[in-house]
C-alpha cells in the first residue's frame, strides 16, 4: 500500500545528482566551517573537556547538527518549492502514488540527504586527530532517524507555510537554539541541573549525546533513552506531517 | 447513439461539493461512455475543475457517488488512477527534469517498467513532435511544446481514459490545431476523452456529446450540432446601429420566426427557419453580418453574458 513512496525518493535523487556539488557545499558548509572557527580558533584557547580536544569534543555534534540542517531544509524550502511554484505534488498526486507515499517518500528522501551531509562530516573528522570508533557503525542508523525527525518537522512546517518567510520562524526560534544549546559546544553535564533539565528536552541533545558516545567509543548507561527519545519523536513527527500534508493537498 | 450502448467508463451520481458557504458542484449526473469524448463547459467557476478533481481524489467531495471502471472512488483510487492520464490544465511539468526524464520518471510513478517507459517515451515525443527536443530543460520549451509534452505525459500509462482540461488554453493557431489533430488521431483509435474548454471550435471539433454546467449544475447536455439546431437555430444576423434604427428593425421582424438579443447598441437574430424579412434587411443594412449559428451562441445563451468571477 506504501510502496511507491520510494518512487518519489528516486526522482528526488535523480535531480540531486544534477546538483551534487552545490547541494553538498550548501549543506555542510556551515557545520564544516563552525569545526574550523571554533576547533581550531577557540579551542586552542580551551583547555580539555571530558578528556579531549575541544576540537575533538565538538566534531560529534556537529556531525549531528550536519544531519538537522540539511534534513529539515530540504523538507521546508525544496519541498514548499515544490508544493507551490513547481506544482510538482499535484502532478504526482495524478499518478497511483498516494499522499501518504508522497510525504513519506519526501520525508525519506531528506533524512538520506541528511546521512549523506552526516556521513561526510563524519569522515573529515579523521582529519583533526579524532579517529572515530567501530561503534559509529551503530551511529548511522540512529543519524537516519534523527533525518527523519527533522525532515519531519520541516515538513510540517512546509504543510503550515503560507510563504518562504514563514521558515524563518522555524529556523531562528527553533533550528538555531537546538544547534547552540543542544550540548554540541559545551557539557552540559558542567551546567546547572535546571538548564540540564531544559536541554534534555531539546530534541538534538539526544542526537548529540550519542553521536559522541559512539564517535569515541564510550557507552554511558543513558544510551537506551537517547535512542528512545529519536526513535518515538521521529515516528511521531512523521505521522502528523504526513496527517498535515494530506490536510493540505486534498481538499 | 451506439456508444451510450456499452456500461459507462465513469459514473457521477448526485455529486455536490461545497468549500464552506460555497456550492461548487451540487448533484451532478454525468456519465461517460467508452470511446466516447465528452466535453464539459462552462464559464470559469462552473465547477469543471473541481469535478475533474473529485474524479482523482484529488478533492474530496460532499455528498454523492463516483465510479471509474467500476470501481468506487476514493475507495479504489489507486487502481483507478493507474488506467487514468490527465493533462491539466495548470502546467505542472517537473522544471527540475529534462523532457525526456519527465516522461520516465512520470512512468515511473505508475509503476511501468524502463525499457517499456523507455519506448513508450520515444513513440509519445514521435508522436507530439517533441523528438529534437528530448534532452531539453522544460524552461527551454515554448508555451505549445509545454503542452504537447503534458499530453505526452497524460498518455505514458496507455490510459483507457484521457482527462484534458483546457488543453490548448494560451496557444497559437498552429499549435492548436496540431494538438487537435493529435487528439483526432487518439479518438479515432478508441481513446475515452473528457474534454474541458472554453474554445467552442475545440468542442466542435473533438467532442461528440457535451455537457454545460453552470454555478455547479448542469444546464444542458446532448449532441452539440443537434443542440445548437434546437436550441439556437441555423444562422444568427449580428446588427449594429443606433437604438432608434434598432427599435424600427425589432418591430419589423415581429412577424417572423426569430428569437433576438439587445446588447448594448448590437442586436442578435437568431433564425430558425427562412424570412423575407430577414433577407430584405441583411442587404439594405450595411453594418449586418450573417454566419452560422454556433456552439458559442449556445453557450452565452444558457449562461448568460456578464463575468462570472466577481
Amino acid at each position: 500500500m506504501w510502496l511507491l513512496f520510494y518512487k518519489v525518493w528516486l526522482r528526488n535523487a535523480r535531480v540531486w545528482r544534477k546538483h551534487v556539488r552545490a547541494s553538498l557545499i550548501g549543506n555542510l558548509g556551515q557545520p564544516f566551517l563552525f569545526l574550523l572557527a571554533m576547533g581550531f580558533g577557540l579551542g586552542r584557547q580551551i583547555p580539555q573537556i571530558e578528556g579531549v580536544t575541544y576540537l575533538q569534543f565538538i566534531g560529534p555534534g556537529l556531525v549531528a547538527s550536519a544531519v538537522m540542517y540539511s534534513s529539515s531544509f530540504e523538507t521546508m524550502y525544496g519541498s514548499y518549492t515544490r508544493l507551490t511554484t513547481q506544482r510538482t505534488y499535484e502532478a504526482i498526486l495524478m499518478t497511483p502514488v498516494n499522499v501518504e507515499e508522497l510525504a513519506l517518500g519526501e520525508i525519506v528522501w531528506a533524512a538520506t540527504k541528511g546521512i549523506i551531509s552526516g556521513l561526510i562530516m563524519l569522515a573529515t573528522l579523521p582529519l583533526f586527530g579524532l579517529i572515530p570508533s567501530p561503534w559509529i557503525l551503530a551511529l548511522i542508523p540512529m543519524l537516519f532517524l534523527e533525518g527523519i525527525l527533522f525532515a519531519s518537522l520541516g515538513l510540517i512546517m512546509t504543510a503550515l507555510a503560507g510563504d518562504y518567510e514563514f521558515f524563518n520562524y522555524f529556523t531562528s526560534l527553533f533550528i538555531t537554539p537546538l544547534f547552540l544549546f543542544s550540548g554540541i559546544f559545551f557539557s552540559i553535564s558542567a551546567m546547572n541541573p535546571v538548564i540540564q533539565k531544559i536541554s534534555l528536552a531539546l530534541p538534538l541533545t539526544h542526537a548529540v549525546n550519542l553521536s559522541r558516545m559512539l564517535c569515541y567509543g564510550r557507552i554511558g548507561p543513558d544510551w537506551p533513552i537517547h535512542a528512545l527519545v529519536i526513535i518515538i519523536l521521529s515516528v511521531f513527527c512523521a505521522w502528523v506531517a504526513i496527517v498535515l500534508v494530506r490536510r493540505r493537498l486534498i481538499l | 447513439m451506439t456508444l451510450t450502448a456499452k456500461p459507462p467508463l465513469v459514473e457521477i451520481r448526485n455529486l455536490t461539493k461545497r468549500f464552506g458557504n460555497r456550492v461548487a458542484v451540487k448533484d451532478l449526473d454525468l456519465c461517460i461512455y467508452p470511446g466516447e469524448c465528452l466535453g464539459l463547459l462552462g464559464p470559469n467557476g462552473a465547477g469543471k475543475t473541481t469535478t475533474i478533481y473529485m474524479l482523482l481524489g484529488l478533492v474530496r467531495s460532499t455528498s454523492g457517488e463516483i465510479s471509474v471502471f467500476g470501481e468506487s472512488i476514493p475507495e479504489r483510487l489507486k487502481q483507478v488512477k493507474l488506467r487514468i492520464g490527465v493533462a491539466p490544465q495548470a502546467d505542472n511539468l517537473d522544471p527540475d527534469l529534462t523532457v525526456y526524464e519527465n516522461l520516465l520518471v512520470y512512468a515511473a510513478y505508475f509503476g511501468i517498467d524502463r525499457s517499456t517507459a523507455g519506448k513508450r517515451a520515444d513513440d509519445l515525443l514521435g508522436f507530439f513532435a517533441l523528438k529534437n527536443r528530448s534532452d531539453e530543460i522544460i524552461q527551454h520549451l515554448s508555451g505549445g511544446q509545454r503542452r504537447r509534452l503534458l499530453l505526452s505525459r497524460a498518455l505514458i500509462n496507455a490510459p483507457e481514459l484521457l482527462i484534458l482540461d483546457e488543453p490548448t488554453i494560451g496557444l497559437d493557431p498552429q499549435a492548436r490545431h496540431l494538438i487537435w489533430e493529435r487528439l483526432e488521431d487518439l479518438r479515432s483509435q478508441g481513446t475515452t476523452m473528457l474534454l474541458t474548454s472554453h474554445y467552442m471550435e475545440e468542442v466542435s471539433r473533438l467532442t461528440n456529446r457535451v455537457l454545460i454546467l453552470d454555478e455547479g449544475k448542469i444546464v444542458a447536455q446532448g449532441d452539440p450540432g443537434e443542440m445548437v439546431a434546437d436550441m439556437i437555430g441555423s444562422e444568427v444576423f449580428e446588427v449594429a446601429d443606433s437604438p432608434e434604427k434598432l427599435d424600427v428593425l425589432e418591430e419589423t421582424l415581429r412577424s417572423c420566426k426569430v428569437d433576438i438579443e439587445r446588447v448594448a447598441d448590437r442586436l442578435f437574430i437568431y433564425s430558425k427557419e427562412p424570412c423575407a424579412e430577414l433577407e430584405t434587411m441583411a442587404i439594405s443594412l450595411r453594418h449586418v453580418s450573417k454566419r452560422p449559428a454556433n456552439l458559442e451562441d449556445l453557450f452565452l445563451k444558457l449562461t448568460g453574458r456578464t463575468l462570472r468571477e466577481n
